[in-house]
């Protein structure tokens, strides 16, 4: 698979992966990594907002 | 019978939809909804409830990022149930092939249409993104987890 790099496309067998993940009461997130020689070359992240988080807000200003 | 003091949850839908005006501004003379953006914040800068509008100051900037963010997918009107009116973007936020290298933890959905109004500020842990995609997902589209909730 190729991936989008600082050094243009490149093959992901030529990069370290790493991976991670975070989950609380307001997101689900996960990223990964490629790393070529100890340089971050790719991060993507996908955040998954599980709730509003200003409801309390809007309520007590309407109330 | 007995009457129940209550704010309509007719009125708290169509609040969201700008049926009704107490003030004088704005004049709206279009029947479309108006455009709503998405705009990426440093963690350091200080969005809150007191932003009334979208400002570039504390903004993202990088490669593959436009000032003033992506436009909000609407695709579902605002709706009711309960006594909740709720309203979600219908669609993921993505910035794709962007280089973010300074931290940010914070979108900003705001009224292109309208001036610029700010909608809402919504935060998340801290994050860069290097030659990547970031994709925000938006919550459940239900009343109590919607992006945008009047209960």
């Amino acid at each position: 698979m190729q991936i989008t790099t600082t050094k243009g496309l490149m093959d992901e067998s030529l990069l370290e992966k790493k991976s991670g993940s975070l989950d609380n009461e307001n997101e689900f997130t996960t990223w990964v990594e490629y790393w070529l020689d100890g340089e971050l070359v790719h991060r993507s992240v996908h955040v998954h907002l599980k709730q509003n988080v200003v409801a309390e807000g809007i309520q007590a200003m309407l109330a | 019978m007995a009457n129940t003091q209550a704010m309509c949850t007719s009125f708290k839908g169509q609040l969201l939809t700008a049926t009704h005006n107490f003030g004088t501004a704005p004049i709206r003379a279009a029947t479309t909804a108006d455009t709503f953006k998405a705009a990426l914040f440093l963690a350091s800068a200080t969005l809150n409830a007191s932003t009334t509008a979208y400002s570039a100051t504390g903004e993202v900037s990088g490669t593959g990022y436009t000032a003033g963010g992506i436009t909000v997918t609407n695709g579902t009107a605002p709706t009711t149930s309960g006594t909740t009116a709720y309203w979600t973007p219908s669609a993921s936020l993505v910035y794709t092939s962007v280089t973010l290298t300074t931290a940010f933890d914070t979108v900003l959905i705001y009224n292109s249409t309208q001036s610029n109004a700010a909608v809402g500020v919504f935060t998340f842990g801290s994050q860069t993104v290097t030659a990547g995609t970031f994709t925000l997902t938006m919550p459940s589209n239900a009343a109590g987890t919607a992006l945008l909730n009047l209960a």
